[in-house]
């Protein structure tokens, strides 16, 4: 059975991205911080948070291929349909990048040539050592490159996934496989560099070497929640027949898993830099602490002990309510965790109101409808896959 | 029974019956050490008294007659503990973690790879152990109440950590290894002749009577053992790095240690794993249980472990330079081209560069090629903790106390007694333990075996 994108979900989600835009006109009008920064620190969380998750399905679809996991096979479709939303996504990070070039808003200092100038007030040394990284060219292509390779497979594997839906046979799959090996290996690198060039450069002076992990078990989460969550939804619809119990209840243990490692990378990043009270490196959670408190903590607890507590028996994650309840608090907890990544260094304070809510909505919104579109597009569970028998019969 | 694609690989070859697997598991214990068993086993006795005369004399005279200096406070000792700890991540890694993914493949190799773990750990243990100086003292790490005084452990010290956290490990990985022993003690309870041996299994198989009951609570206990192992098999090694990255040394402190140190210990438990099972699959005539595509699954595990551990290395060596942290970027600078670049080069060269030849098909199938690669990573391993710890500490803040570290024949013979002592119980193990789960293995027989998946793919 294909999946018709309907009208009733094509204007609910057209109502949200409406809701956005208001957000975002209303917000940008009333926004008081200098250049704006709260309104474009908005559209970098929502970019950022939205297009990771993209990353995500795409990052998890090439792990099923390389490690010939079968008991996901059935829901591979909705993995593909979330990893097309990575050209909007994409693009909405290039506006943002664009306007920060533009010197439209000054989340990344370091764009400033200033900084660079001895002879200029604003000065920064430090900065000006990292000059050889940071600089607007070598950011240009690096941003440039990840986006294009991370595009190139994202297509390069919805096609070949369409294409063994007609041919079937095993040449698609084994080659598949190396394609996915490949993209791994490019992935492990550029998942670390695109975090510090994007995320981590907005506290320009400051540095972790597990950043880059931390923001992509962010993400991983992120896009198996999101996958739960749509999974429950198609299946409430009547569409993706083969998807049994087990196949939530394996879904369901991956949103539980990754959210241990999030929590084990956030604590190993927190604890170390806390312990040994270094200025350079703790100035970082000093702003954090200090303005953002409650937010702070409640973010770390909340995405750990919500899944911890709630998921960690086995009839919870074959129970769809336990699912949802825990999938939406901490698809909420996760955007907050973008959230704390990018605002203390680009606004300082909190700000939290209706741009925050209505710009998140908005982009919600547009997600939803370039995924559903996605969906739309080809049968939502593959028809040739050597694994798909394997996978129907998947029983735990 | 489950569904298994017609593309994947036999995981038992020959025509092997539930029989015959009973038969080839019980072939060692039943029968003569051969020759090559009872070499083997002299050596690593003659290694261990050895190691053991060191460790005395050690014990006996001080901890001065280690290489350590005023700098180099700290060397082979924390080395050697490291890199056994990691060794030691690679049984439980493959008992729990492969179990909860369902893997298959993991039921041939479990067995020996958990004794590995056990007896890694525990020589792991001596090293802090012998460290001290006065080992009667040993029982002051634990937080005992006492009458000495207010005298209590600081729990502010990751190296406390390490106490509970090893301790933790090694019960849990204990326990884990045991259980799954116990219906294969049954089974060599139920098949020996002799009456001391026979005893002697029906007291280690603790009165299994194989019984449906039984088996459903077996199952229970390994799943439940499997999720408390795999946060364990995070936590040990992470705790490891927190003894360094919680200082303010340059090179030690930095953030990624503990998922970068999780990595680099499973890497090493592989390689060890290949090391030990390469020899015993040949000369204890398992080649049908452990076949070349299992070898071809630990490579590639080695691969991505030591690709992960390649991409921290790098990453750790581009934030010293975009910190802008002199001390930080004068670390990572000697250690490439200071006086120990030679140790940084070995590290990088077996660890990063030489498992990519692992990317060809032919390399990671080729038996000789992996022994070889195995040992190559072990000493790569070894190199790592050796630079992690030594080349950070024999530059300091003050360049008029910049010394070398240079071991003594004391150093090298404690550390040549572990591996002498560790290779001894890993013999007495092949001996006379099941060394394959053979009546789990009986449970994949029909789905994975290569004359069952003949006949499924005739129909």
């Amino acid at each position: 059975m294909n999946f018709t994108f309907t009208k009733n979900a094509r204007i609910t989600f057209a109502v949200l991205m409406l809701i956005g835009v208001i957000a975002g006109v209303y917000g940008f009008m009333t926004d008081d911080t200098a250049h704006h920064n709260r309104f474009w620190a908005n559209l970098l969380i929502n970019g950022f948070f939205y297009f990771a998750i993209s990353l995500g399905a795409l990052f998890f679809l090439a792990l099923q291929y390389a490690t010939e996991a079968s008991y996901m096979v059935v829901l591979k479709r909705v993995m593909e349909g979330i990893s097309q939303y990575i050209y909007v996504g994409g693009a909405v990070l290039i506006l943002v990048f664009l306007a920060g070039t533009l010197h439209w808003h000054h989340i990344y200092h370091w764009m400033d040539p200033e900084v660079y100038d001895p002879t200029s007030e604003h000065y920064d040394k430090i900065i000006a050592g990292k000059a050889a990284y940071l600089n607007q060219p070598f950011f240009w292509i690096r941003t440039i490159v990840y986006l294009g390779v991370w595009m190139f497979f994202a297509r390069l594997f919805r096609k070949r996934s369409l294409l063994e839906d007609q041919q079937g046979g095993t040449k698609i799959h084994f080659k598949n496989m190396g394609m996915a090996a490949i993209f791994l290996v490019f992935f492990a690198v550029t998942s670390s560099t695109a975090s510090w060039d994007w995320i981590m450069s907005i506290d320009t002076h400051w540095f972790s070497t597990l950043f880059g992990w931390y923001v992509f078990s962010g993400m991983w989460v992120s896009f198996m929640i999101v996958l739960v969550l749509l999974t429950i939804w198609l299946k409430g619809k009547g569409h993706l027949p083969q998807v049994n119990q087990s196949h939530i209840h394996d879904a369901g243990k991956w949103m539980f898993a990754i959210s241990f490692l999030w929590t084990y990378l956030w604590f190993s990043q927190f604890m170390l830099i806390w312990y040994s009270n270094i200025p350079e490196e703790v100035t970082y959670y000093i702003t954090r602490i200090e303005e953002f408190k409650w937010l702070f903590f409640g973010v770390f607890f909340t995405n750990f002990l919500f899944p911890m507590v709630i998921l960690m028996s086995r009839d919870a994650k074959r129970q769809i309510g336990y699912l949802i309840t825990v999938g939406v608090i901490i698809f909420i907890g996760h955007w907050l965790d973008v959230y704390l990544m990018i605002v203390p260094g680009s606004v300082g304070h909190l700000h939290f109101g209706f741009m925050e809510i209505g710009m998140f909505l908005g982009f919600l919104g547009l997600f939803l409808y370039t995924v559903f579109n996605a969906f739309s597009k080809a049968p939502l569970v593959v028809e040739n896959h050597p694994f798909l028998e394997e996978s129907e019969h998947l029983h735990i | 029974m489950q569904q298994e694609a017609a593309i994947r690989k036999p995981l038992i070859l020959g025509e092997k019956t539930y029989g015959q697997i009973t038969e080839d598991v019980m072939a060692p214990v039943v029968g003569k050490a051969n020759k090559s068993w009872w070499i083997v086993f002299g050596i690593s006795a003659v290694m261990a008294l050895w190691g053991i005369g060191c460790i005395l004399y050690l014990l006996g005279t001080g901890v001065g007659t280690w290489g350590l200096n005023k700098t180099v406070g700290w060397a082979w000792d924390i080395t050697n503990f490291v890199w056994w700890v990691g060794i030691g991540h690679a049984g439980t890694l493959i008992s729990a973690v492969l179990l909860l993914f369902r893997q298959k493949w993991r039921m041939a190799i479990n067995r020996s790879a958990e004794a590995m773990t056990i007896f890694a750990v525990m020589m792991a243990a001596v090293w802090p152990g012998i460290h001290m100086g006065r080992i009667w003292l040993a029982y002051f790490v634990f937080p005992l109440p006492n009458q000495f005084g207010s005298l209590w452990v600081n729990f502010n010290s990751p190296l406390l950590w390490d106490v509970f956290a090893i301790s933790t490990y090694f019960s849990v990985s204990l326990v884990f290894w045991y259980i799954g022993l116990i219906p294969d003690f049954a089974t060599i309870r139920d098949k020996v002749t002799q009456t001391v041996p026979k005893k002697i299994y029906s007291l280690l198989a603790f009165g299994w009577t194989g019984n449906a009951k039984a088996w459903n609570r077996f199952e229970e206990i390994s799943l439940v053992l499997a999720g408390l192992a795999t946060p364990l098999v995070f936590s040990v090694h992470s705790i490891v790095s927190m003894d360094f990255a919680t200082s303010v040394i340059p090179g030690w402190h930095t953030t990624i240690f503990p998922p970068y140190f999780v990595s680099g210990a499973v890497f090493s438990g592989f390689a060890m794993v290949q090391t030990l099972l390469i020899i015993m699959r040949k000369v204890m005539n398992l080649e049908s249980y452990i076949t070349i595509k299992h070898i071809e699954y630990m490579n590639i595990v080695i691969i991505v472990t030591g690709s992960i551990v390649g991409v921290a290395y790098l990453t750790e060596l581009f934030i010293s330079w975009y910190s802008g942290v002199e001390y930080e970027a004068y670390a990572f600078i000697n250690r490439a081209t200071g006086p120990y670049a030679w140790s940084y080069w070995i590290m990088m060269s077996c660890n990063v560069i030489s498992p990519q030849m692992f990317w060809f098909k032919k390399l990671r199938t080729s038996i000789m090629f992996t022994f070889f690669m195995s040992i190559i990573v072990n000493i790569g391993m070894w190199f790592e903790r050796f630079v992690i710890i030594v080349t950070s500490l024999h530059r300091d803040y003050l360049p008029s106390s910049w010394t070398m570290f240079h071991p003594t024949f004391v150093d090298i013979g404690c550390f040549i007694g572990t591996i002498g002592i560790f290779f001894v119980l890993f013999l007495l193990f092949s001996r006379f333990f099941p060394v394959l789960p053979l009546n789990e293995l009986k449970t994949i027989l029909k789905s994975s075996g290569e004359q069952y998946k003949k006949v499924e793919q005739e129909h």
